[in-house]
């Protein structure tokens, strides 16, 4: 028999967590899909010196360990003389992480519209910006969607690692009630559950904007 | 001969005391060490047709992606109403020219391609109405107003609110047909616009050329393999193979008289002999 005892005293908890998760989620979801979009089109601009930072930078961020990336944000950034509210150092390293993961979907996905596209918008004189906003990228966006959807479910995931640095999510509540109440196989059963009803909802959102995104298709 | 006799030998069209509107000047192009076009001297006057024909391979395509300036020549120039296409003048001086000045003049120059390249995510009249209101920065209902005159003669006007994919291959190239005659432009290029069609689409389309021929006073620069719609349309017709225009002249003399052995071979191949059958 499962404990409601021990259930009506988690659920709150878990509750706070789950807030503190939903929060991350949005925010550095919302950020990394903006920085996916800057990095994506850096990566593919005319200009040289951008293609080479950009691609320098997103390398570096998707080739290194998010849980490191934490830690140096947490731990050495402030032996430098910078000291980050801990929730901006999760949002921040989140956002890096997954942002770079993004760029390469954004840029991807730009590089998948048949050549013929931006060749016929030039063939109609429209200009370099006229022919990504309204021709490129919308046929781009459909593309990108549903790895947009896998990348907010990793980064869904990878929140569960902010609490190692102290941030209060669903994770860092769980892991602090276990050592009061144990009953580790009911609160970590709990712990699959929300994230999975989250996972679970970013995964309908997804799939509605990717009907949303799909007009005229067969 | 005068200059002006010779090139109106070479056609049925009456190019008296007119300029031409595209002039190629010892335009190359290669791809790395393939010289795909080999010093091409070209004319085209204003309401001129002239179509181009020639075995696949012989840089038909070429010739015509670089006057819509898909393509960049690796010699020579391009004159487009007497304006450079590919260079600026600078204190007397040619230099290449920059994206704003290419945004200037290729306004001339519309294309229909071989796969249509219609915009999957926008209706048919949506795909013909967004140039028109983005670049010559037409009101709505302007640009509606002309859309739907277009779709109309290519007969497509009940389609305006489909999508292109819901389209046959026909249907599309003449949405497309329509979409580029709505810019207006003075010289439309077409390029192989039937060979990716099925069988039973590709009259409609070729009727609907026909039609536009007709009509308007466009130049036309068609890029062929119908050798009797070439015959029908064309007041020239150019004979391209190896990068080098082989052969030209009217068709009633180009089909019927064949001087070089290459055409023979090529209108051969057609099952069309000297008599143009
Ligand atoms: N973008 C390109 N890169 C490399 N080679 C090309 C390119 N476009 C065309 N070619 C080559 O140029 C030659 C002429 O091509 P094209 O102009 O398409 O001929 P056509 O239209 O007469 O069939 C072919 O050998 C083709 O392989
Ligand atoms: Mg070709």
């Amino acid at each position: 028999m499962i404990p409601i005892d021990v259930v009506s005293q988690v659920l709150p908890l878990l509750q706070e967590g789950f807030i503190v998760t939903i929060q991350l989620v949005i925010i550095a979801g919302i950020l990394s899909f903006v920085m996916s979009f800057v990095g994506g089109l850096a990566r593919l601009s005319r200009f040289a010196p951008l293609r080479w930072v950009s691609g320098f930078l997103i390398e570096f961020f998707r080739g290194t360990s998010l849980l490191v990336q934490l830690f140096w944000f947490y731990y050495a950034l402030p032996l430098l003389g910078v000291t980050l509210p801990t929730g901006l150092v999760g949002i921040v390293a989140l956002t890096l992480n997954y942002g770079s993961y993004g760029s390469e979907i954004v840029r991807s996905s730009i590089l998948a519209v048949p050549k013929g596209q931006a060749e016929a918008g030039i063939a109609l004189n429209m200009t370099r910006f006229q022919r990504m906003k309204s021709i490129i990228l919308p046929q781009a966006f459909r593309i990108m969607l549903p790895s947009f959807g896998n990348l907010m479910i990793e980064l869904l995931k990878g929140t569960a690692l902010v609490s190692l640095i102290t941030i209060q999510d669903m994770t860092f509540y769980i892991t602090q009630a276990r050592n009061t109440i144990g009953h580790d196989t009911l609160l970590f059963s709990m712990l699959l559950v929300a994230y999975f009803i989250i996972g679970y909802v970013i995964t309908l959102v997804f799939r509605w904007l990717e009907r949303k995104f799909s007009a005229g298709r067969v | 001969m005068t200059e002006a006799t010779e090139a109106q030998d070479l056609t049925a069209f009456d190019i008296d005391g007119k300029e031409p509107i595209i002039k190629y000047r010892n335009v190359s192009k290669s791809f790395g060490d393939n010289e795909v076009l080999k010093g091409i001297d070209f004319d085209l006057y204003p309401g001129e047709r002239v179509a181009i024909i020639g075995p696949s391979g012989s840089g038909k395509t070429t010739l015509a992606r670089l006057l819509m300036t898909l393509e960049t020549p690796s010699e020579g120039t391009i004159e487009v109403d007497g304006r450079h296409l590919w260079h600026k003048e600078v204190n007397g001086k040619l230099v290449p020219a920059d994206e704003k000045h290419l945004h200037k003049i290729r306004g001339d120059i519309g294309m229909v391609f071989q796969h249509f390249n219609l915009f999957p995510h926008m209706s048919i009249l949506r795909n013909c109405i967004e140039a028109p209101i983005k670049v010559l920065g037409l009101s709505k209902k302007e640009a509606v107003e002309r859309a739907k005159k277009m779709l109309d003669k290519v007969g497509m006007l009940e389609k305006a609110d489909d999508y292109p994919a819901s389209l046959s291959g026909g249907q599309q190239q003449r949405v497309a047909i329509a979409r580029a005659l709505v810019m207006r432009p003075k010289v439309m290029l077409f390029d192989e616009p039937t060979s990716a069609l099925d069988p039973e689409t590709v009259g409609e389309v070729l009727n609907v050329i026909k039609d536009i021929a007709k009509q308007g006073d466009m130049s036309m620069m068609l890029i062929t393999h119908e050798m009797s719609f070439a015959r029908d349309v064309a007041d020239r017709v150019c004979f391209f193979d190896e990068g080098r225009i082989q052969e030209q002249g009217p068709p009633s003399k180009l089909f019927a008289h064949p001087e070089t052995e290459r055409l023979r071979d090529f209108l051969k191949s057609f099952h069309m002999n000297g008599n143009g059958e």
